[in-house]
Formats: structure tokens, C-alpha cells, sequence
């Protein structure tokens, strides 16, 4: 296959280029919903290409950022691109996820079809974005800025409450990044460098650390979400359309993760060891107290949210364990989530599209009128409890023996998460899908059609082929991890 | 074709079988379906057969087929792979010939439900789960294996899915293993930091040096092979369904009754004592750790005997009965008999099996009635079933001729008397031998009694269903399931009526089960008769060292086995004796004064709502747990996040300001572009002032 020239940037703006050709064709056709939506599929299915010959062309056995762009840009920034091992994955994930984003809002959005596709689409560039961004400002850029789409999509194609969920998503998470901004401007003065790989090397003092580490860890908690900063998550899932929750679930919320392992562990490593317990601390009661509370909740959607946030909870213990497999686990917890959750989220669009309810009371009994939806979703639902042989199990196994080794207390809260999570999601299971149906108006239900199977597909296959062939994800971000965890122990001492 | 190949193509079978069924299942039909299933089951149970024979009669060494890579981060290496020897040979061939007669069986039994593809595609994908786990070479495969088991019970279990004590006994069968495997799960933790691996093959010769040394763990000092015994040994609970974690078997009897006796007393629930004898090389060095494997066995076996005395569901006398039986093959392997308990293993897969079937067989002819008290005078109608009934009843009852020289008996005498007379040998090296001898001798004695009663109740006695079912019976009262168990009707069709053959409404008449129904009993009772006489001497008499070649380690100091062979002669004859003893008490109750029993049972006592309500567990842990979890979710929730997190954050003073503002807002259309294009003026502003500030 032939080299792409300057691949980092086509892939990351090419999702613009297909949004200013919908704006065009607004100007220009009478139908621009419909052409709306195929160059919006189109474009993101390119992208998805484009990616995978990225993907097939990175050499995973370097540790080093490939495929590297570095031009001058304004005021010292440069315009910086590259991917390791960890980014290029999340990059493909985020490829992976728009087009299934774009087929899920077919029919289901009816207004303002032209302005939802230019949100997903400029959504898409800026996500693509923060992972190959290696310059601070154009990371910070990027960063922020996604913040806009999502607020848009929100609070345009929300729910009922979507002004409040709206706000609420934005003021926590500006609150953070004032104070991720501030602690960039005090390293760019420090080092002397906006360049991400240099800020790497260089060595923060004792006592800068811990300030900058927190300024970074308030931003990215708050999107992970971490307990106790979670609470903007389950408002904005109930309110966001049904692809804005996968977006959110499967992506944006990633950012906290990958932001972790690229500024707080390598450029203060020093302080990602003074402040582990707080992260262990947070992290293991976002899993109980996160799993308690979803098993409580009555609407589906946000006992999926209070599970993500549990599910996060392995994360951010896992990348901070110190060693391989707690930090291939975060990184592998946070792709196969992305696939669990936005299924999961689509699961929950499907029955939303058919009766325009997330009452869990509401139904019951789905499984003998839509057979086809209940395998699906059960298969999900597994996944989502870490049935060994779906992707989900690999990141929590291998973030709780990686926290084992700095805290067997933190491994031991942890993995009640593994009781908790069977007992909220199948009790969610069987309150929606089994027995009998008695709500009349469920008596006509019908099973998933031929789109929406076609859109649960690719998200089966990656939940069981990562699960039973984790090695798919492992490789490729083992020697990226090696290099940072490696360089923790060694600055550390550890 | 290579012995490799062939095992691999065995192990996978019925992975291809449970895909057809369960994607194509109705495309294809019902009829093919199963004929796929059953027949990709019965080839893997040649190829069981066929490596076991090799392994018992020819000079098969042990080998691995390296399958696939699985999980590998640092030392954590793990692989798809099968893994051949002694055990997992064993094991094989009990999965495999269960699994195929009950697939067998299943044709007759599921004959009227409308989901049978489903239902063999899940019995299928069991099987091969069930496998996995026998020929695991690492504990992660074994995980796999372990879990993957637990859903395909937790599937069968609810097959009848618009039943609600269906669904509610999946769910509690899949948590509760999920408590015993959140110890398993930290115990392979825990062996990986101690060991640096979790492949067998390079754990077990390491084990030894660790004897001894110590391993911290929540803040205390543990001797580090004790621990990990532990915790590994909590899976064993779950799955196996030991005292504490023992709640989730009975009422796993909500499933159809091919899957009470395929998973739930000849295979899955017995995965714990095949993990507990695979890791021998940990237990024999664990020695606290043995000991409460002895003692929690030694209590599992007698308690659920006690409850098994008064429950009056055919199947949940049998579940309570595997329960008790497992309970002996884990103080067995608790002792350092593992050898024992394998055999118990063995044999008991076939005659448990054999009695779940042949309940089924019951209910089946008894047109969905699984109350005993409204069973009675069956076995002139039931003829077959009733020979096959007694033939199980005489085989776990364990009556037989002992000796040292010269012993002749049904299955379960040779395997139970093994056990017994290996914790009596056991008292010279462990202190809790005698303990867990006195403990199963008793147990033994009960056994006898409830299995009696069983029979009793079924087949002999008074007829006591034709004036009652004339009512009872009417098949359209599907749709709503009593809450009782005593008026359970098994199948429930997926559109709730059904299209059953033997629909009638007029007075019962019970009858024989068909051929397809009898064949696998007739099958399983030569197993029930003669597994025991034919590999006594392989699993635990003379042979049993050539036999294990190396799978169960036992310590320079356990001579449990050898000394087992020396007992004095009342060991010998003790069950015998009390076993006995069980019988005539059930004879007396239940034939000689008929009725006698029932009527003390109606009197009700303490000591018969204790027995019967099951010792009040489900009771104590629903008010602990699950009453507890549901409070501290509803803590949480409204006083955490909403009153306290929420309170004090957004909806706070901060909050205040933004909201009249949107408040404001709303009057405007478009309002939400209006905000978003201020936020990005702000973020612009922001970064224009960041970057001037940098520059400067």
C-alpha cells in the first residue's frame, strides 16, 4: 500500500472536509438531509479507511510517535501530529465509532439533519484530534473545542431536560480545563517547549509536579468522570439522542484516560506516585458506590451511565498501578468499553425508537417478541459483567492484578465490582427482557430490523474477537506502555 | 489423524454444534438442530473415550495442544490451549457422556417446547465451556471455562424465561458464583505476584520452595500458599455450591431437568472439586487451607442431608442430595485424598445423573408434577424408570459387601466407602480426619433415609394424584406460574399454551416415558452398576499411582491413599451398617407406617420448619444482602449525589448564577447556539490570552 502524505492530517481533517460539503450542499440542493446524511456516512466510512491503513502501516514494536508532522505554527506553538502505539487505537476507535454513530441517527433524527451531521462530523476531527495532537496548545485546542459539538448536540437533539444536562456538562468540565490551561502555560514557560515529547523528558521539580498534576488530573477527572465529579455524567447520557450518548460513553470520555498517560504519568512521575492512594482511593469507590447506585436507578439509561462511571473506575486505578498490566489494561478497558458501552447505549436507542421511553418499569417481557434484540442485548449486558471471552473482562482483569501489586486493597474493593456489576446488569436484564408482557402497548414490538442489526455487527465482532484475541490491542500498545511505565519506575526509582 | 487433532476437533465440536443451533436453529428446523447437536456431542464423547482408553489401558503420556495465544502482558502469559492428562481425561469422558445422553434425552423431554434449538445451542455451548475448563493449561483459560459455565447455567436455568422464580433463580445462581469468584479471581492475582506465572506447568514445581514463606495481603501477614489456597478454594465454593455458597443449587431446579443433571449435579457443580485436585501441588503445602476445605465439606455434606430430609420437590431432594455428595468429595480432597474424591466424581456423575433423569422421567409421566406428596404407586406405570430409579438409589446409598480383600457393590459404594475410609486414614496426619469420617459416616445414614423416601414417596404408596390432578392440571394456568414450588408445571411454551401432546384435562394418567428417554437411563445405569467395581482399582487401589501419572501430586507425607487400604475392619463396615440403618428408617416411616411421616410433617415442630425453610439462609441473606445492597444503593444515590455532591456543587451557588441566566435564555429560540458560540468565544479568549502571556 502506498504511503498517504501527511496521513495524521488527512485522517484528522478529512471529517471537516465532509462538513463543509454538507454545507455546501445545504446552499446548493433542495434535499440536503438526505445528502446530509450520505456524505456524512461516506466521509466517516473514508476516515475509518484511511485509519485502517494507518493502522496497518504503524510499526508496533517502536515506542516512538510515527508518522510524525512538525511545522512552525504561531507564537512558538507548532502545528505538531504523531501516534504511538496507545493514540493510533484510539484514533481507529474513534473512526470506528462515527460511522456506526451516523447509520444509528438515520431515521431517528428528524430535525435539523444538516447541522447534527456538521456536529458529528466537526466532533469527529477535534476527538481525532487530541489523540495526535504532540504540540500543548494544538492538544488544548482540540480538547476544549470538542466540548462545543457535544454541548450542541445536546442541548439541541436532547431530551426534555437537556438545558439542565447541558450546563451541567459544561460547567464541570471548563472548570477543569481552566486550571489544565494555567498549568500549561506554567510548563511552557518552564521548559521552554510546547512539544509534547520534549515536555516528556523534561524534569519538573518536586513541588511543581504536585501543583501540575493536580491541574491536569482536575480536568481529566472530570471527564473520566471519577467519583466525585461523575454526577454531570448520568444527566448528560439521559438527555444526549442516542448516538450523542455513544459518542460520550465510547469516546469523550477517553480523553480523561489518554490524558492521564500522556501528561501525569510521564511529565510527573514523582507526583503520580504521591497522590496513587487519592487516585486509588477515588477510583475503587467510583466502583462500589458507582455500582450500588446503578443498581438502583429506574431509568435504562442512566443505570448504563452509573455503570460507566464504574467501569472507569478500573481505569484510572489501572493506569496508575506502575506496572504493565495495570496500564495495557487501562488502555484495553478503555477501547473495549467504548465498543460495551456504545452498544449498550444502542441497545437502549432501540427499544427509545420503538416506544420513546427509558422506564425500565415500562417494559418487561421484550424476549419473546423480539428474540434477535434479546440475544444481542444479553450478549452486551455479558460483556459488560466481564464474562471472560467478550473484550470486557480483559481490561478488568488485567487492571486489578496491575493494582494488586501497589495495593491488595485496592484490588480487593475493586473486584467487588465484579459481584456488583452482575447484579445490576442482569437484574436490568431480566426487568426489561423477561417474564411476561403485560404493558399492552408492547404487544406489537418489533425486533431489530436489517440497519440496526447492521450497526450491532461490527460492534459483536470486536467485542468477541478483542476478548478471545486481546493480543489484537496488547501488541500494539506494549512497547508505547513499556516506555511510559519503564520511565515512571526509572524516574521514580521504583 | 493425529490423537492432537482429534482432541482438538473434540473439544471444539460442540462449539460448531451450539453456532449452528443457536444462529441457524430456526432457519433449519428443530429436528436438524438437534440432530447436529447430539450428533457433534456423541463424537466428542468418542474422542473421551478414545483418550481415555489410552490413557487407563494404553501408555499415553500427558500432552498440551497449543491452541492460540490468549492474554500476554509482562509475565502474565497465557494461552488457548488443551491440556491432556489423568484429570482432564477423566473429566472428558464425565462431561462428554453425560452431555451426550442428556442431549439424547432431551429430544423426548423438550419434545413439546417451541424453543428447542435454543435450548441445544445452550447445551451445547455448555459442553465446550465445560471442556475448556477441564483442558485448561493456565488459570486463565480456566477462568473462562469457570465463567463461561456459569452462563450457560444461568441461560438454562432461565430457559424458561417468562417464568419469574426462573429468572430470579438465574440470577441468584450467576451472583452467587460471582461471589465465589471474586475470591477465585484474587487468588489467581495473588498466585501471579507470588509466582510470576499463571501456567500450571511452571507453577507447580515452584510451589515447594514457597512452603512456608509469608505474603501480605490486606495489611496482614499470611502464610503466602494458605492464601492463595483460600481464596482459590472461595471459586470452589460457588461453583460447587459449598455450606454458605451453597444457596443458588436448589434453586437452580427451576431449569429444565436435563440441565439439573447435566450442570447441576454430574458436571458443572463438580468443576470446584476438579480445580481443588488440579492444584493439589498448592493444598498439599497449604495445610489451613486443607483443613478448611475438609471442614467446610464435612459441613456441606451433612447440612444439606438435613434439608434434603424434608423438602418434598423430587428435584430439590436430589439437588440437596448432590450438594451433600459434593460436600464428601471436598473433605476428601481436604484430607489429601484427591485421588478419592475424583472417584466420587466419577461414579457420581453417572448414578446423580441417572437420578435427575429418571426424576425427569417422573415429572415427565406425571405430566409436570414435581410434588412427591401427589406422586405414589408409580412403578407399575413407570416400570422402566422405576428400575433405573432403584438402580441409582442402591448406587448412592453405597450398599455393598466390604472388605479388604474382596468388595462388591453398586458405583457409589466403592467411591463413598473410598472417601470414608480415607478420612479415617487421614486422622494420623490431619486433625480434623476423624472429624469429617464421624461426619460423612452420618451423612451417610441420612443419604439412605432421604433417597429411600424418594422412592418411596414416588413409586410406592398410595396413588395420590388421581382425585387431585383432575383440576390441577389444566394447561393453560401456564401463563401464570404459582409462586409455590410444590405447583410448579415445568414447561412453559414460549407463547405460554403450548402445543402439548398430551394436552388432556380429564383425570391423569401417568405413563412411561419414550424410548428416546429411556435409552440414555438404561445407559447411565450401567455406569451407575459398574463405574465403580470396573476403576476402583485404577482410581485408588493398586493402580492409582501408575494411573494419575503425576496429575494429583500428594506430598512426601500423605500416604492417605495406602493407608486407606489399611483401615481396621469396623471402618469397613460402619456405612454399611449405618447406611442400613438410614433404609429401615425410611421403610418404617414410609411403607411399613404410611402416612405416618406426612402426618408428623403437617404437625409442623421447629426442628421440620428449620429443615424444610433450608435452615433460614435464603432468609438471612436476603435480609443481609440483598435488602442491604438496595439501601446503600438508595443511600448513595439520593443523599451522595444528589443531596450532597450535586447540593454543594452544580445545583449550589455556582449553579444559581447560570441557571437565571438560562432561565433567561429560554424566552429565545436558538438560545442553545447563542450559549455555545459564547463558550467559544471564551475558550478563545482564553487561549489568546494564553498564548500572549506564553509569548510574552
Amino acid at each position: 500500500m502506498g504511503a498517504i502524505p501527511n496521513i495524521l492530517s488527512v485522517v484528522t481533517f478529512l471529517p471537516l472536509v465532509g462538513a463543509l460539503l454538507i454545507l455546501i450542499g445545504r446552499l446548493t440542493t433542495k434535499n440536503a438531509d438526505g445528502l446530509a446524511r450520505w456524505v456524512a456516512l461516506g466521509t466517516t466510512l473514508v476516515t475509518l479507511a484511511v485509519s485502517c491503513v494507518l493502522v496497518a502501516q504503524f510499526d508496533p514494536s517502536s515506542a516512538a510517535y510515527q508518522f510524525v508532522e512538525r511545522y512552525a505554527w504561531f507564537a512558538g506553538a507548532e502545528y505538531h501530529l504523531g501516534v504511538d502505539g496507545v493514540s493510533i487505537l484510539f484514533v481507529l476507535l474513534t473512526a470506528f465509532l462515527l460511522p456506526i454513530c451516523i447509520a444509528a441517527s438515520w431515521t431517528t433524527i428528524k430535525d435539523r439533519v444538516v447541522d447534527y451531521m456538521i456536529a458529528f462530523l466537526v466532533l469527529e476531527t477535534l476527538v481525532i484530534g487530541v489523540f495526535t495532537a504532540l504540540d500543548l496548545f494544538l492538544f488544548y485546542i482540540f480538547f476544549e473545542g470538542t466540548l462545543v459539538p457535544m454541548f450542541i448536540i445536546i442541548g439541541v437533539w436532547g431530551g426534555a431536560n437537556r438545558i439542565y444536562a447541558a450546563y451541567k456538562f459544561f460547567l464541570y468540565t471548563l472548570l477543569g480545563s481552566v486550571l489544565m490551561l494555567l498549568a500549561m502555560l506554567w510548563m511552557a514557560n518552564e521548559a521552554g517547549t510546547t512539544s509534547i515529547p520534549e515536555l516528556k523528558d523534561y524534569v519538573f521539580g518536586g513541588w511543581a509536579q504536585s501543583i501540575l498534576w493536580l491541574a491536569f488530573f482536575a480536568s481529566f477527572a472530570v471527564k473520566m468522570p471519577m467519583w466525585p465529579v461523575h454526577t454531570w455524567l448520568p444527566d448528560a447520557h439521559v438527555q444526549a439522542p442516542t448516538a450523542g450518548s455513544v459518542i460520550l460513553a465510547g469516546i469523550l470520555l477517553k480523553l480523561g484516560g489518554y490524558g492521564f498517560i500522556l501528561f501525569n504519568v510521564p511529565m510527573f512521575p514523582d507526583a503520580s506516585v504521591l497522590y496513587r492512594p487519592l487516585v486509588f482511593t477515588l477510583s475503587v469507590i467510583a466502583i462500589a458506590y458507582t455500582s450500588l447506585v446503578a443498581f438502583r436507578q429506574t431509568d435504562i439509561k442512566k443505570l448504563i451511565a452509573y455503570s460507566s462511571v464504574a467501569h472507569m473506575g478500573f481505569v484510572t486505578m489501572g493506569i496508575f498501578a506502575g506496572n504493565e498490566q495495570g496500564m495495557q489494561g487501562a488502555i484495553f478497558q478503555m477501547l473495549s468499553h467504548g465498543l460495551i458501552s456504545g452498544a449498550l447505549f444502542l441497545c437502549v436507542g432501540v427499544v427509545y425508537d420503538r416506544m420513546h421511553t427509558r422506564e425500565i418499569a415500562f417494559y418487561g417481557g421484550l424476549t419473546s417478541r423480539m428474540p434477535w434484540y434479546a440475544a444481542i442485548f444479553l450478549m452486551f449486558t455479558m460483556a459488560n459483567v466481564g464474562l471472560p471471552g467478550t473484550s470486557g473482562f480483559i481490561g478488568e482483569i488485567l487492571t486489578m492484578t496491575g493494582v494488586y501489586e501497589a495495593s491488595t486493597w485496592a484490588a480487593f474493593v475493586a473486584a467487588t465490582g465484579v459481584i456488583l456489576s452482575a447484579v445490576y446488569a442482569l437484574t436490568l436484564y431480566r426487568n426489561v427482557m423477561f417474564g411476561e408482557i403485560t404493558n399492552p402497548a408492547l404487544a406489537t414490538i418489533k425486533d431489530i430490523d436489517l440497519r440496526e442489526l447492521a450497526i450491532f455487527v461490527p460492534l459483536i465482532i470486536g467485542t468477541i474477537w478483542l476478548g478471545v484475541q486481546p493480543g489484537l490491542v496488547l501488541d500494539y500498545t506494549a512497547a508505547s506502555v513499556d516506555a511510559v511505565v519503564g520511565g515512571w519506575r526509572l524516574a521514580t526509582g521504583g | 489423524m493425529s490423537l492432537e487433532l482429534l482432541v482438538t476437533l473434540g473439544v471444539f465440536a460442540p462449539l460448531l454444534g451450539a453456532a449452528v443451533a443457536g444462529f441457524f436453529g430456526r432457519r433449519i428446523g428443530d429436528i436438524p438442530s438437534q440432530a447436529v447437536t447430539t450428533g457433534l456431542l456423541f463424537f466428542s464423547c468418542a474422542v473421551a473415550w478414545t483418550v481415555f482408553s489410552q490413557w487407563t489401558w494404553g501408555h499415553l503420556e500427558p500432552f498440551t495442544v497449543q491452541v492460540a495465544p490468549f492474554i500476554n502482558v509482562g509475565d502474565f502469559q497465557s494461552n488457548w490451549a488443551i491440556r491432556i492428562d489423568a484429570l482432564s481425561a477423566v473429566m472428558l469422558v464425565v462431561v462428554t457422556t453425560v452431555s451426550s445422553l442428556v442431549h439424547l434425552y432431551s429430544w423426548g423431554y423438550m419434545a413439546e417446547d417451541d424453543s428447542r434449538p435454543r435450548f441445544f445451542a445452550y447445551l451445547s455451548l455448555f459442553t465446550f465451556a465445560m471442556l475448556a475448563l477441564v483442558t485448561a493449561a493456565d488459570f486463565m483459560q480456566l477462568f473462562f471455562g469457570w465463567e463461561g459455565v456459569g452462563l450457560a447455567s444461568y441461560l438454562l436455568i432461565g430457559f424458561w424465561f417468562k417464568k419469574p422464580t426462573a429468572s430470579a433463580a438465574a440470577i441468584k445462581a450467576f451472583v452467587v458464583n460471582r461471589v465465589g469468584d471474586f475470591g477465585f479471581a484474587l487468588g489467581i492475582i495473588t498466585v501471579f505476584w507470588m509466582f510470576g506465572t499463571i501456567q500450571f506447568a511452571e507453577l507447580f514445581p515452584m510451589i515447594a520452595e514457597r512452603a512456608g514463606t509469608g505474603w501480605s495481603f490486606l495489611g496482614y501477614e499470611w502464610s503466602a500458599l494458605d492464601l492463595a489456597g483460600v481464596l482459590l478454594f472461595i471459586g470452589a465454593m460457588g461453583k460447587s455450591a459449598q455450606f454458605f455458597l451453597h444457596t443458588w443449587l436448589p434453586d437452580a431446579m427451576e431449569g429444565p431437568t436435563p440441565v439439573s443433571a447435566l450442570i447441576h449435579a454430574a458436571t458443572m457443580v463438580t468443576a470446584g472439586v476438579y480445580m481443588v485436585c488440579l492444584l493439589s501441588p498448592i493444598y498439599e503445602y497449604a495445610p489451613t487451607a486443607a483443613m478448611l476445605i475438609a471442614i467446610t465439606g464435612g459441613i456441606t455434606a451433612l447440612f444439606a442431608a438435613t434439608v434434603g430430609l424434608a423438602q418434598n420437590d423430587i428435584k430439590r431432594v436430589i439437588a440437596y442430595s448432590t450438594c451433600s455428595q459434593l460436600g464428601y468429595m471436598f473433605f476428601a480432597a481436604g484430607v489429601g485424598a484427591y485421588q478419592a474424591a475424583m472417584f466420587h466424581l466419577f461414579t457420581h456423575a453417572f448414578f446423580k445423573a441417572l437420578l435427575f433423569l429418571g426424576a425427569g422421567s417422573v415429572i415427565h409421566g406425571m405430566h409436570h408434577e414435581q410434588d412427591m406428596r401427589k406422586m405414589g404407586g408409580l412403578w407399575k406405570l413407570l416400570p422402566v424408570t422405576y428400575a433405573v430409579m432403584m438402580i441409582g438409589t442402591i448406587a448412592i446409598t453405597g450398599i455393598g459387601i466390604p472388605g479388604h480383600e474382596f468388595k462388591f457393590g453398586f458405583a457409589g459404594f466403592y467411591s463413598k466407602d473410598s472417601i470414608l475410609e480415607s478420612a479415617f486414614a487421614a486422622a494420623d496426619y490431619s486433625p480434623v480426619g476423624l472429624f469429617v469420617f464421624f461426619i460423612g459416616l452420618f451423612a451417610a445414614g441420612l443419604t439412605a433415609y432421604y433417597s429411600w423416601r424418594l422412592v418411596f414417596m414416588t413409586f410406592h404408596n398410595k396413588p395420590a394424584w388421581k382425585e387431585e390432578h383432575a383440576h390441577d392440571h389444566a394447561h393453560d394456568d401456564h401463563a401464570q406460574p404459582h409462586a409455590q414450588i410444590e405447583t410448579h408445571s415445568e414447561p412453559l411454551h414460549d407463547d405460554g399454551h403450548g402445543h402439548d401432546d398430551h394436552g388432556h384435562h380429564g383425570p391423569l394418567k401417568p405413563h412411561e416415558s419414550p424410548w428416546v428417554m429411556l435409552v440414555p437411563l438404561l445407559l447411565l445405569s450401567v455406569g451407575a452398576i459398574a463405574s465403580g467395581f470396573a476403576f476402583y482399582e485404577f482410581f485408588v487401589g493398586h493402580h492409582e499411582h501408575e494411573f494419575w501419572r503425576g496429575a494429583i501430586f500428594t506430598g512426601p507425607e500423605n500416604h492417605v491413599i495406602h493407608d486407606s487400604h489399611e483401615v481396621p475392619t469396623w471402618v469397613l463396615w460402619a456405612p454399611l451398617v449405618v447406611s442400613s440403618i438410614g433404609t429401615f428408617a425410611a421403610v418404617y416411616f414410609y411403607v411399613l407406617r404410611e402416612g405416618l411421616a406426612r402426618r408428623m410433617a403437617e404437625r409442623g415442630g421447629p426442628l421440620n420448619s428449620f429443615l424444610s425453610n433450608k435452615w433460614y439462609f435464603d432468609e438471612i441473606y436476603d435480609f443481609l444482602f440483598v435488602k442491604g445492597a438496595k439501601a446503600l444503593g438508595d443511600l448513595f444515590w439520593k443523599v451522595g449525589d444528589v443531596r450532597i455532591i450535586d447540593g454543594l456543587g452544580p445545583n449550589g451557588a455556582a449553579w444559581a448564577s447560570l441557571k437565571s441566566a438560562a432561565r433567561l435564555a429560554k424566552i429565545q429560540s436558538g438560545y442553545v447556539y447563542h450559549y455555545a458560540f459564547v463558550m467559544l468565544l471564551g475558550v478563545a479568549g482564553l487561549l489568546a490570552f494564553a498564548i500572549y502571556a506564553w509569548g510574552a
